[in-house]
């Protein structure tokens, strides 16, 4: 059983209040961290951990933190992002909904440490509801002398709103979270300027996932050297996971990133195996916009090693044969799933939320969709299969932003791995419309060629 | 002062220049000039914050600087890329540049209509000369090309929406030029249009410099619309005393008649510059400044030899010979519709013209 810090207190009754979640040892490490630690202290502890970032791109957050600009008379803005959209992704949702002060608290840790005075929960608009629950855990907390001026006589003011995002998915990403948090289209910025630099309202600004934020806390308690030690090389400490498809389990967990991901689909403690006898034929390990892999690539490695839940493991082979750890939202599809299907899906997510700001995402997701549609309902081509892999590779690194990426990744890695599937498509029309390919060899562990 | 300033070293495509920090990849190309110079369709220099957006113009940056000579992984729009002292930077010799343009070239014109034969802005049209250069000569989309629902924007700017690129300029024109935009981009992706929210006529006195600034056919001078094709016109640089604005203009003139006022335009199809200052002209000297007696006439501007402008000075044409008949057996051929019946533009016969139409021909017909 792995350790679990965020969610171990999960289960308490009415822990959503503020009095259950003090009682449960709550704003610890707000109290240790404004009475006896600096800032500096504080970004040193994040820095000490090893955490990374927790929205997908996995970037050193105590590093993100001390890149923050610093100029006097400039004031900086913590922004959580909570605009948690990437299909399969659900952990943020999680956690604010049913332990909404673990977020508070760590805002108010961070924002100590980043200096950030006025800091905002940039939500997307279909949580309706956790705004309201956010709204009363800061209220609380404010009652109870958490937010406002000088709190516990440090000298140090905070105060933290909500503000709803109108359903965007392009909003998750930073700099457009920030254009659309300033009241703007939410278009992304072209970068540089990063938001450490010039960020909301044009001042040092630092964009953090809500489970990010969240890990803050049990590292302020214990100390960074100590959370440093769960988990394995770069991938310290605990990670949620939000597992969803062909599961007999589904659901967010808590793991510390030393379990192997057979163990995670298989075992009871998590996921609990593959419902119906069905057989593993594929996951997408972090969120749709990474890339896919077959069954027989995810347990193990191409070098045949088990593979880990973690950012080293699962991006081992890099995109030939590996994937991402990503946002957490683990993905499982068993033999009676559609690959082809499946990519259309996302593509199709893809075109509908694309900003439509450069040529190349606006014009080529929609592109894709279209092709793909044909491909799924046996109207496709040979040639068609080939014309996606180009129009990927020319929107991939091309666009603003990482939307591209996203949209070129699952496409690319699913004709990589599963170009016979969309072949049999082709030649196979009519059955392509009335069943599914089934596994093909995907669940045998023999080599499959690079890209 | 200047003799302390640190001019920066950028290569371009093996060509060395200094210079000035803050310098742009594209405008230190733009110094050097020719084939090396990026095409840019959404970067306008006298627009603030424009850019970035169209792709046209990535480069390969094959060091980033002398103290950080790492490549950077990524093509860079060299639009918002500042120059590093020490960068070498590849455009025309990059294969991945060219491979990259040509992928954008061809998403441009994915749900461009191509209806070149019937726009006003065909001649002078940077996506024509985007697809000339860099484009391949077919397309692979297979499917119907999107459409949108007429808008009707006031009475002296036509908007086409299938026309256009989004390169976002108009409404950074309508941001700075004028008191308050009435138009924007509603909706997202492929999909996203230039719109008013609430049909509203675009009315304010330097809206017309919209028409300028689109680097497509999207928005297009009504009071010229289906007048003269722009090859046809003859460009004359003239000025007048304006109390809004600058008042140097370009007419398009065919013999005494001005067809179109536009601004002027400098080789990257620019607005040019007035002492610093962009030369945007007013409503009144673009739409009813229509006479040349309203204007002191300088000379014939400068057009670029490679401009389908400087070709158009056809005298004397012949009309081809028809020979369908003759091919189908004396037959004539069955036509689906007669598209002048159905277009409802042209309501004369231009075939029997002895030359090119002028709105002179309109007019009689109208009367």
């Amino acid at each position: 059983m792995g350790r679990k810090l965020l969610l171990d207190k999960a289960h308490v009754e009415n822990i959503r209040l503020y009095d259950v979640y003090r009682r449960e040892g709550g704003y610890r490490s707000v109290e240790k961290a404004l009475k006896s630690m600096s800032p500096d202290q504080v970004t040193e502890e994040v820095k000490k951990s090893g955490l990374r970032g927790r929205g997908g791109a996995g970037f050193p957050t105590g590093m993100k933190w001390s890149f923050l600009a610093k100029p006097e008379g400039v004031p900086r803005y913590l922004v959580v992002n909570a605009d948690e959209s990437e299909p399969g992704t659900f952990k943020d949702r999680y956690l604010m909904e049913f332990i909404p002060h673990l977020l508070i608290e760590g805002m108010i840790t961070a924002s100590f440490a980043l200096g950030s005075k006025t800091s905002y929960i940039y939500i997307r608009g279909e949580y309706a509801w956790i705004v309201d629950i956010l709204e009363q855990a800061i209220a609380e907390a404010k009652n109870n002398g958490w937010l406002g001026k000088n709190i516990l006589g440090s000298g140090f003011d905070c105060e933290i709103y909500v503000q709803r995002g109108a359903g965007a998915y392009i909003c998750g990403e930073e700099t457009a979270l920030i254009e659309s948090l300033e009241g703007k289209r939410g278009n992304p910025r072209i970068k540089p300027p990063f938001p450490a630099v010039k960020g909301l309202w044009d001042c040092p600004t630092v964009v953090n996932n809500v489970e990010t934020i969240a890990a803050v806390v049990p590292i302020i308690n214990e100390g960074g050297e100590e959370y440093a030690k769960i988990g394995v090389g770069k991938s310290t400490g605990t990670k949620l996971i939000s597992a969803c498809g062909n599961l007999n389990k589904p659901g967010v967990y808590e793991i510390d990133m030393t379990i192997s991901v057979e163990e995670f689909i298989y075992s009871d403690e998590y996921c609990g195996g593959i419902p119906n006898g069905k057989k593993l034929k594929a996951c997408i390990p972090g969120g749709s916009s990474v890339p896919i892999l077959p069954a027989n690539l995810l347990l193990k490695t191409a070098k045949g090693e088990t593979r880990l839940m973690n950012y080293e493991s699962l991006s081992d082979g890099g995109f030939a044969t590996g994937s991402m750890m990503g946002s957490g939202g683990f993905i499982v599809m068993d033999d009676t799933q559609c690959v082809v299907k499946h990519t259309y899906t996302l593509a199709r997510f893809y075109r509908h939320e694309s900003c439509g700001q450069c040529s190349p995402c606006r014009e080529g997701t929609g592109w894709m969709e279209k092709i793909l549609l044909n491909l799924e309902n046996g109207k496709g081509k040979m040639s068609d299969i080939d014309l996606l892999w180009d129009i990927q590779r020319k929107i991939e690194g091309n666009t603003i932003c990482p939307l591209g990426d996203a949209a070129a990744w699952p496409v690319a890695a699913a004709i990589r791995h599963f170009r016979d599937e969309f072949e049999w498509h082709v030649t196979n029309p009519d059955d392509a419309v009335r069943r599914n390919y089934g596994i093909g060899h995907y669940a045998d562990p023999i080599h499959v060629p690079v890209g | 002062m200047s003799d302390e300033k640190k001019l920066f070293k950028v290569t371009i495509d093996n060509i060395t220049i200094d210079v000035e920090p803050g310098t742009t990849i594209l405008h230190a190309a733009r110094t050097i000039g020719g084939d090396v110079t990026p095409p840019a369709m959404c970067y306008y220099s006298k627009l603030k914050g424009s850019g970035g957006k169209c792709r046209t113009c990535l480069v390969e940056v094959a060091a980033g600087s002398t103290a950080d000579p790492r490549p950077m992984p990524k093509l860079v729009a060299s639009c918002r890329t500042n120059v590093m002292d020490g960068m070498i930077v590849k455009n025309i010799t990059s294969e991945r540049v060219q491979d990259a343009r040509a992928g954008v070239v061809e998403f441009l014109l994915l749900n461009h209509p191509l209806d070149c034969p019937i726009c006003d802005q065909a001649g002078e049209c940077h996506l024509q000369d985007l697809g000339y250069e860099h484009g391949k000569e077919g397309t692979r989309y297979e499917f119907k090309r999107r459409t949108f629902e007429k808008e009707d924007i006031g009475p002296f700017i036509q908007l086409h929406m299938t026309r256009c690129i989004l390169c976002y300029r108009c409404t950074y024109v309508a941001d700075q030029l004028t008191d308050s935009r009435v138009h924007g981009i509603l909706d997202r992706g492929d999909h996203a249009e230039i719109s008013t929210y609430i049909s509203k006529a675009i009315d304010n006195d330097f809206s017309g410099n919209m028409i300028d600034v689109c680097p497509v056919g999207a928005l297009t001078d009504k009071t010229f619309r289906f007048k003269n094709r722009v090859w046809f016109t003859k460009p004359v640089e003239a000025h007048r005393d304006c109390d809004k604005c600058c008042g140097k203009v370009t007419l398009w003139q065919r013999g005494d008649e001005v067809l179109r006022v536009t601004a002027r335009k400098d080789q990257w199809g620019e607005v040019e510059s007035y002492e610093g200052k962009p030369g945007w002209i007013c409503n009144t000297c673009r739409f009813d400044k229509k006479s040349a007696k309203d204007w002191v006439i300088e000379g014939p501007s400068n057009v670029n030899r490679h401009s389908v402008i400087s070709q158009g000075h056809y005298v004397g044409m012949q009309k081809p010979k028809e020979t369908m008949p003759e091919v189908m057996g004396g037959r004539a051929p069955k036509l689906l519709m007669d598209i002048h019946d159905v277009s409802g533009v042209n309501t004369i016969d231009i075939s029997a013209l002895p030359g090119p139409a002028t709105s002179l021909n309109y007019k009689k017909n109208e009367q």
